[in-house]
C-alpha cells in the first residue's frame, strides 16, 4: 500500500513538473526584443561627431535682441518661472562680456560696445565634460555627436554635476516645477522634483532634422553645425573669425564659440 | 549583548527619549522635505550644497578620527589605548551613519540611491565615497562587536580579525581623503582646487574625531563606573594639540598661495569668507569666531598646564570642536561656491528646516551612539566587577 502511494506521488510530482518546464524554460529563454518596437536614430536625424555653435556677439546688440531665443528655448523646454530667486531655473540666458569671460579674458578697459552688449551662456556640450566625470549614475553622459545628454529619470539629485560644471549651466528641481509652467509643450517631457536639468543642444530637434530652437530663432545670427565637418557653417565661422571661448584654461574644450 | 542597550537607569531613559524626540521632529520635517523638495532649504542654483554636505564632510572627518586611537593600541602596542579603543571605533560607527544619513536627506530623488549600484560609475568620486564610507561602517561594526564580545567572554580576539584591524587603519584614511576629492577634483572651483585639501581635511579630523572623545571620555568617568584614564585621555589631548596645529598651518599655507600669486579666482573665496565680497559677508563673523577658536584651543592644548587641568583641558577640546566644525561645515563647503562660476555673489543661508533636519541627523547619530557606548560600559563595568 505504502509503495503504492508513494509511487502516485511521485507520478504527481513528475507530471506537476512537466506541466510547469515549457512555460518557464519559454518565459526564460524568450528573445527579450521579439515583438518589441525597435529604438535606433529615425530617418531624419541629423548627425555630427561633435555639434557646437558659433555666437555672433556682435550682432546681439540689446536685451530685445536675445530674449526671443531665450523664450523660445524656455518656452518648447517647459521650463518654469520662479517668482524666487533661490528656485531659478535656466538653459540659457544673457550676461555681460566680464560674468561670461570672468577670470580667463580681461575684463578692464574694454570696448564700449562690447561692455554693454549682452552675451548669451548656456550649456557648452564639454567636449571633456567635468560633469558626465562627476556624475555617480550615469545619469549626464556624453552621445557620439557630441552632445552632453541628461537622463531625468536615472538622476538621484545629487547635484554633484551642478559642482563640477565650470559654467554654472546646471539647474536643479527644488521643487515640482509643473504648477509653475504657464503652459505645457507636450512634445518635450516636464520634470519631477529633485533632478538637474539643463540645455542639451535641442537634442529631441536634430532627431527630427531640424537645428536648436535658439538658433532658428537667431535668424542667422548663431551657426550651429559640426566642429569636425570642413562644410558645416559653424567650422566655417570659426576659422574665417577670431572667436573665444569660456575659460578654455580648464582644458573641458567648451562648443560654444564666441566672435566677439 | 544588546540587553545592555535596554536596561538603563530614568536618566539613561530621559536621555534617549529626548534624542528620539529630535529624531522625531527632524523626520516630520524630512516628510515636507520629501512633499515639497529640497526647495524648503536655503539652497539656490548657486550654491546646491549647504548644510547636509558640509556637515556630512565635517562626521567625515569624526570618523577618520577614530583612528587616532586604533592605530597606537594595534600597530604600536600603546597598551594604555585598550581601555578605550572600542570607544573610538563606536563613535566611527556612530559618525559614519549621521554621514550616508546626511547624503540621504540632501538627495533630491532619494527613492532613487541604488542607482549608484546599479549603474556603478568608477569615474565618479561619489561611488568611491560610498563604497569607502559603507566599509568603514562594516569593518568598525564587525571589529568593534568581535573585540568587545571577546573581553567580555575573557578570551583575545579571534585571530582573522587582526587582518581586518589592519585593514581599518588605512581605510580611515580613505574615507576622508575620497570625501576630499570630491570637491579638490573639480575644474572652475579656486577654493577647493588644491592638493592639500585633503591632508587639511585630515588634520581637522585627527583634531575634531579625538576632541569629542575626550569629552565623551569625560562624560563617561562621571555618568559610569567605568573610567576610560586620564593618562589616555591626556595622550589623547596631545594628539589633538598637535592636529590642530598642522591645520592652521595647513591653512597659512592656502593663504599665503592665494595671496602671495594674487590669483583672483583662488583669492575671491577666501575674500569673501573672511572679510566679504562685493558688500556680502554673512559668513565673516563666523570665520573669525573659527580662527579664534582654534587659536584659543592650541594655546590650551600646547601648554601643559593647561591641557593636563580638567577644566582648560574641557575648554580646549570644545574650542577645537567648534572651530574645525565652523571652518570645515559652514565655511568649507558655501565658500567653495561664492563666488559663482561667473563670479556672481549669490550667498547662501541656511533656513530653520534644514536646520531642524540637521539636528534629527545628529539625534540619530547620538542615539546610536549612546546605545553602542551603554554596552561598551555594560560589558567593560562586567569584566571589572
Amino acid at each position: 500500500m505504502d509503495i503504492r502511494r508513494r509511487r502516485i506521488l511521485q507520478l504527481l510530482g513528475l507530471s506537476a513538473a512537466a506541466l510547469t518546464v515549457k512555460p518557464v524554460y519559454d518565459a526564460l529563454a524568450a528573445d527579450p526584443a521579439a515583438g518589441r518596437p525597435r529604438v535606433g536614430p529615425g530617418r531624419e536625424q541629423l548627425k555630427a561627431k561633435q555639434w557646437a555653435m558659433v555666437i555672433d556677439t556682435r550682432r546681439f546688440a540689446s536685451e530685445a535682441d536675445v530674449e526671443p531665443l531665450i523664450e523660445a528655448c524656455h518656452r518648447i523646454h517647459n521650463v518654469p518661472h520662479f517668482e524666487l530667486k533661490r528656485w531659478e531655473i535656466k538653459w540659457i540666458w544673457a550676461t555681460e562680456y566680464k560674468h561670461a569671460f570672468s577670470g580667463t579674458s580681461s575684463d578692464r578697459f574694454l570696448a564700449d560696445a562690447v561692455e554693454k552688449r549682452p552675451f548669451l551662456v548656456l550649456c557648452n556640450q564639454c567636449e571633456n565634460p567635468p560633469c558626465v566625470r562627476a556624475c555617480p549614475t550615469k545619469a549626464t553622459f556624453k552621445r557620439e555627436d557630441g552632445i552632453v545628454m541628461m537622463d531625468f529619470h536615472r538622476c538621484i539629485g545629487c547635484r554633484f554635476c551642478m559642482a563640477a560644471c565650470p559654467f554654472g549651466a546646471r539647474s536643479f528641481n527644488y521643487t515640482d516645477p509643473r504648477p509653475y509652467l504657464k503652459h505645457t509643450n507636450k512634445l518635450f517631457p516636464t520634470r519631477m522634483k529633485g533632478v538637474v536639468e539643463k540645455c542639451s543642444f535641442c537634442a529631441e530637434r536634430l532627431a527630427e532634422g531640424k537645428r536648436p530652437a535658439c538658433v532658428e530663432a537667431a535668424g542667422g545670427k548663431i551657426a550651429f553645425g559640426d566642429l569636425y565637418d570642413p562644410a558645416s557653417e559653424a567650422h566655417q565661422w570659426v576659422r574665417k573669425n577670431y572667436t573665444l571661448r569660456r575659460k578654455v584654461n580648464l582644458g573641458t574644450e567648451p562648443a560654444v564659440y564666441y566672435i566677439v | 549583548m544588546l540587553e545592555f542597550a535596554v536596561k538603563g537607569s530614568k536618566r539613561y531613559y530621559g536621555w534617549m527619549i529626548f534624542l528620539l524626540g529630535l529624531v522625531g521632529v527632524g523626520f516630520l520635517v524630512y516628510l515636507r522635505q520629501l512633499d515639497v523638495g529640497l526647495g524648503i532649504t536655503g539652497m539656490n542654483r548657486d550654491v546646491s550644497w549647504g548644510f547636509y554636505i558640509a556637515n556630512f564632510t565635517f562626521l567625515v572627518g569624526v570618523a577618520a578620527g577614530g583612528v587616532m586611537v586604533v592605530l597606537p593600541y594595534y600597530l604600536h602596542d600603546y597598551k594604555a589605548y585598550g581601555k578605550v579603543t572600542i570607544l573610538g571605533e563606536f563613535l566611527a560607527i556612530a559618525a559614519v551613519v549621521m554621514c550616508i544619513t546626511f547624503i540621504l536627506v540632501d538627495l533630491g530623488q532619494p527613492m532613487r540611491v541604488l542607482n549608484v549600484l546599479l549603474y556603478p560609475t568608477p569615474n565618479s568620486v561619489l561611488f568611491w565615497d560610498t563604497i569607502v564610507l559603507n566599509g568603514y561602517l562594516l569593518l568598525n561594526l564587525i571589529i568593534g562587536w568581535n573585540v568587545l564580545e571577546a573581553e567580555r567572554n575573557g578570551v583575545h580576539y579571534q585571530g582573522w580579525l587582526k587582518p581586518l584591524i589592519y585593514l581599518s587603519i588605512p581605510w580611515a584614511i580613505s574615507i576622508h581623503t575620497v570625501t576630499a576629492y570630491l570637491y579638490c577634483g573639480l575644474p572652475g572651483r579656486g577654493f577647493w582646487l588644491t592638493a592639500i585639501l585633503a591632508p587639511r581635511f585630515l588634520s581637522s579630523a585627527f583634531a575634531s574625531g579625538p576632541a569629542l572623545l575626550i569629552l565623551l571620555c569625560l562624560i563617561i568617568r562621571r555618568v559610569s563606573n567605568f573610567d576610560p584614564g586620564w593618562k589616555q585621555i591626556q595622550s589623547l589631548a596631545v594628539t589633538v594639540a598637535y592636529a590642530i596645529c598642522v591645520n592652521v598651518f595647513f591653512f597659512l599655507c592656502e593663504v599665503f598661495v592665494a595671496f602671495y600669486s594674487q590669483i583672483p579666482e583662488h583669492m575671491d573665496h577666501i575674500k569673501y569668507l573672511f572679510v566679504g565680497l562685493h558688500g556680502h559677508g554673512a559668513y565673516v563673523p563666523w570665520m573669525w569666531a573659527a580662527m579664534a577658536l582654534m587659536v584659543l584651543g592650541i594655546i590650551l592644548l600646547v601648554n601643559p598646564v593647561t591641557r593636563k587641568t580638567e577644566g582648560t583641558l574641557i575648554v580646549g577640546c570644545l574650542a577645537v570642536f567648534f572651530g574645525c566644525w565652523i571652518d570645515k561645515g559652514l565655511g568649507m563647503i558655501s565658500g567653495g561656491f561664492v563666488p559663482n562660476p561667473l563670479h556672481e555673489v549669490n550667498e547662501y543661508i541656511p533656513t530653520l528646516l534644514e536646520g531642524l533636519i540637521t539636528i534629527g541627523v545628529y539625534g540619530l547619530g547620538f542615539f546610536v551612539l549612546t546605545v553602542l557606548y551603554k554596552i561598551a560600559i555594560g560589558v567593560k563595568e562586567e569584566v571589572r566587577a
